[in-house]
């Protein structure tokens, strides 16, 4: 047991040296060849497969699980990144629980899917270990396509454009690209620098720029990126937090969990971070899930996630759920922070409990807390944007914003589910527009 | 609970499964495993005259695998016992005398001449063998000198060889006949005519069960060649049930006792050779794939069959399907079924649409829901969906009562059989007075 477990306040080393490599281990190890091949013998090589309709990418899910099972996991590779070039990614964070394998025959016929987001890693891993890209550029085409923001959406119009002939710079505001990816993930969801493995392996294709450190409305412009550019793609996310609307939310000790999350990526060393020993997270999502959980693998003694509306309400998978209650975070529901207790720094955080209509009960909950972690939906940043639609640009069927010569996808943009292989599709799928108009 | 006990050519032997000349009954140590697990008999593995042949020192075996590398077939390039005679003898009588209880056959192959036939049969005579097998169907290596299959291909030889074997031992003789023929009545009949007490079928199927495609060899590959060998396991089983039930249903030989061997894996096998003619039947993949073990699940699963049928001897069922077995110009054209899919059983995986549309005959419709009806104006009724079904008795054929319309034809499901002899589109159509 080590001498700071039951220390309050934020503090880092919670744990014995030695415990951190597992904490913040792969959540899902790699299956090995014959676990592959026998999870890729439970595919029915159904016809229209439900599985593909499911996949926001239309990935050919059981030709390529045929193709892993009859030894060619590089063909199986290049069946996925042909739809989703950062199938490998995917097949890491996908909720496949809600996507592929909710629609898979066997989860029907057996309540046991066959497990394709493993295969899909499996596959990838395989082709990406080695080095390896598929695929070849087009002949140059002299078009030059601009794209802002080197996530999930970015890098995937990047790389289509790039295939087909164009040549892009891709900006991108953080020192690293990856976006959310390489910031917004939990860290053992995709461990061992791959996210960064993945955008290098991308790049491979040519002709592509990347340029960091390089934020739109302070370095680059979206009329100076028109005017250098025959086409603009915007996939730069969301980059604000919401408020809490509590008071004394400004209080020490209460953080954006995105941040947290980012920081957890980028240390070195897991027993440098700092973490609360009571610690309070707020949210429903993902990035609330995820700064839940690591809180715990950080050594956090209790740790507690607080949902405004029912568990039925949830951003977050059942998986997710079910996921964090393992590792020991206890999930409230239905209840609201009205304002944030302490001298300067938080100690306690105060919720009402609220009825299906969100309307206050009058009954109340105290949490004791040293650090307390927001994570209720992000917001975009920016002036001169194109037009909006809620609080993201519009967009429509193809990609294309209010502007002519403008697309967006991802975060950013209207529609979609905030999820990494919708970014992927809406990139792709701009891509494609922008190449159709840009070429004829 | 039903008795199993079982008596083939005056052979008993407490249930009918027995183990074929393999490597499974090769050596002492292997029988007495096999009969303590509950085997009711073995076929000792084939004895030869010495110098005893010698084996291949690489792989003996190929497999053919279903999913999750289930063997569905195997092949072998194995030969006779590669041991002395002298040691197979003295282990056959000591085993025989341990176990009393239990069939002992064994089985045979020397030179197709007169004299090494003399010479063995009152060796394994003296053992106390209640039988031998005449191994006229080893298709590798052996019939390259003229002995197994090529023997077996020659209905005279087999004749010759049984007649002199009849004539030089008064055991039962069980004449086992390979599959690597044309019309495995004729050498059957050959076997008849020299007095075999019994048949025994089949033997294994030439075979290459894979090519290596780095090395561009097949499989099993000895220093870079491969010779053909002889498939067994399951997916022998339907030309084996065939070639039984052919030689059950020639009247010329409803009376020769048959061993069914080939690809028995459960009690459901055995029954159904059973059924098709066979006094018993001999088991060799299975127990190579899975052990000894499997008889105690033939046993039970017999036994149950056998109760829920009210079936009180092994006899009761032997050649129960026989009557049924005839030519397709018998069959009923004016039996009609259509296909039926179980909504509350189907998953939706749409195989039996892929089938249906791409191969056969469009009789299957798919709606926006994924939900998958039968067309009964274009089903033909020919089971290529229930056969690539995953789900038990989701799609079955349902029988349409005569007197109603069949909706692919327009015309009345006609209640008397009439088969294609007398169909106005057979040039040789006799008339059905």
């Amino acid at each position: 047991m080590s001498e700071k477990m039951f220390e309050p306040g934020i503090t880092a080393g919670r744990l014995e040296a030695s415990a951190y490599a597992d904490q913040f281990s792969d959540l899902h190890p790699p299956l090995d060849l014959h676990e592959a091949l026998v999870a890729a013998d439970r595919c029915y090589f159904c016809h229209d497969a439900p599985c593909i309709t499911a996949c926001p990418t239309d990935i050919d899910i059981p030709l390529f699980i045929r193709q892993i099972a009859t030894g060619t996991p590089d063909a199986a590779a290049k069946t996925i990144l042909s739809q989703n070039i950062m199938g490998g990614m995917c097949a890491r964070v996908c909720p496949t629980e809600q996507l592929c394998e909710e629609a898979c025959v066997r989860e029907i016929a057996e309540g046991k899917p066959v497990k394709i987001g493993e295969l899909q890693r499996f596959a990838t891993d395989h082709l990406q270990q080695q080095g390896k890209h598929p695929f070849e550029r087009a002949a140059p085409t002299g078009k030059r396509v601009a794209v802002v923001g080197a996530g999930p959406a970015g890098l995937s119009c990047a790389h289509r454009l790039a295939m087909m002939g164009h040549d892009v710079a891709v900006h991108d505001a953080r020192p690293k690209p990856g976006g959310l990816n390489e910031y917004g993930i939990a860290s053992y969801k995709t461990p061992n620098g791959f996210a960064q493995a993945e955008v290098d392996w991308l790049m491979q294709i040519g002709g592509i720029t990347m340029q960091t450190g390089s934020t739109l409305g302070a370095e680059i412009t979206l009329e100076g990126l028109r005017a250098d550019y025959d086409a603009v793609f915007l996939g730069m996310g969301l980059g604000g937090v919401n408020a809490l609307g509590a008071v004394g939310e400004d209080k020490a000790g209460v953080l954006d969990a995105v941040d947290f999350i980012a920081d957890l990526r980028q240390a070195s060393d897991m027993a440098q971070v700092p973490i609360g020993r009571d610690v309070v997270v707020i949210g429903g999502g993902m990035t609330a899930i995820d700064a839940a959980v690591q809180a715990k693998l950080l050594g956090a003694l209790n740790v507690t996630l607080v949902y405004r509306r029912g568990r039925d309400r949830m951003n977050a998978s059942v998986f997710e759920q079910d996921l964090a209650a393992s590792k020991g975070v206890r999930i409230v529901t239905n209840a609201v922070p009205v304002a944030v207790h302490g001298n300067g720094a938080v100690r306690e955080i105060e919720f009402e409990y609220v009825d299906a209509d969100m309307q206050g009960t009058g009954q109340m909950l105290r949490l004791a807390a040293d650090q307390v972690f927001k994570a209720i939906g992000q917001t975009l940043q920016g002036d001169a944007l194109p037009a909006l639609e809620g609080r993201k640009i519009k967009v429509d069927a193809e990609g294309r914003t209010s502007v002519a010569g403008v697309w967006a996808g991802g975060d950013c943009a209207s529609g979609g589910d905030d999820l990494t292989v919708t970014a992927v599709a809406e990139g792709r799928d701009a891509a494609m527009d922008i190449h159709k108009t840009l070429v004829g | 609970m039903a008795d199993l006990r079982s008596e083939f050519v005056g052979i008993k032997s407490p249930n009918p499964f027995w183990l074929a000349s393999a490597p499974p009954t090769d050596k002492e140590y292997n029988v007495r495993r096999a009969f303590e697990a509950g085997w009711g008999g073995v076929v000792w593995k084939t004895l030869g005259i010495d110098p005893a042949v010698v084996n291949v020192n690489g792989p003996r075996y190929g497999a053919i695998y279903g999913a999750d590398r289930r063997l569905l077939g195997l092949n072998n390039i194995e030969l006779i016992t590669d041991r002395p005679l002298e040691l197979n003898l003295q282990e056959i009588k000591t085993v025989k005398r341990d176990y009393p209880d239990r069939a002992m056959v064994v089985s045979l192959m020397v030179p197709c001449e007169e004299e090494p036939w003399k010479y063995i049969l009152p060796l394994v005579e003296e053992t106390g063998a209640d039988g031998v097998e005449l191994n006229f169907g080893c298709p590798h290596g052996m019939s390259e000198r003229g002995m197994g299959a090529a023997v077996g291909q020659v209905p005279e030889y087999i004749e010759m060889v049984t007649r002199w074997v009849k004539a030089s031992t008064r055991m039962p003789v069980i004449v086992k006949l390979t599959p690597n023929i044309a019309d495995i009545r004729k050498p059957a009949e050959a076997a008849q005519r020299g007095g075999a007490d019994a048949v025994s079928l089949i033997n294994t199927i030439n075979s290459i069960t894979s090519v290596d495609l780095d090395l561009f060899a097949p499989e099993p590959t000895i220093d870079g060649k491969g010779a053909h060998g002889g498939y067994c396991g399951p997916a022998v089983k339907p030309i084996a049930l065939n070639m039984v039930a052919e030689i059950a249903r020639d009247p010329g030989l409803a009376k020769m006792p048959i061993s069914g061997i080939g690809g028995v894996t459960t009690w459901r096998d055995a029954a159904e050779f059973i059924a098709l003619g066979a006094g018993n039947v001999q088991v060799c993949t299975a127990a190579m794939t899975y052990g000894f073990k499997i008889v105690q699940e033939m046993i039970s699963g017999l036994s149950e069959y056998m109760d829920e049928k009210d079936m009180t001897s092994i006899d009761q069922l032997v050649r129960k399907a026989v009557p049924n077995v005839t030519d397709w110009n018998q069959l009923n054209l004016n039996y009609i079924a259509k296909a039926k899919i179980n909504q509350d059983l189907c998953i939706s995986c749409g195989r039996c649409f892929a089938a249906c549309e791409d191969t056969s005959h469009q009789a299957i419709a798919m709606d926006d829901d994924r939900v998958f009806s039968v067309i009964d104006d274009e089903c033909v009724a020919c089971n290529l969906c229930v056969n690539v079904c995953p789900v038990e008795e989701c799609i079955t054929m349902e029988a349409m009562t005569p007197g109603v319309t069949d909706p692919r034809t327009g015309k009345t499901v006609e209640p008397h059989y009439a088969n294609w002899t007398t169909h106005p589109n057979n040039p040789a159509a006799t008339a059905a007075e």
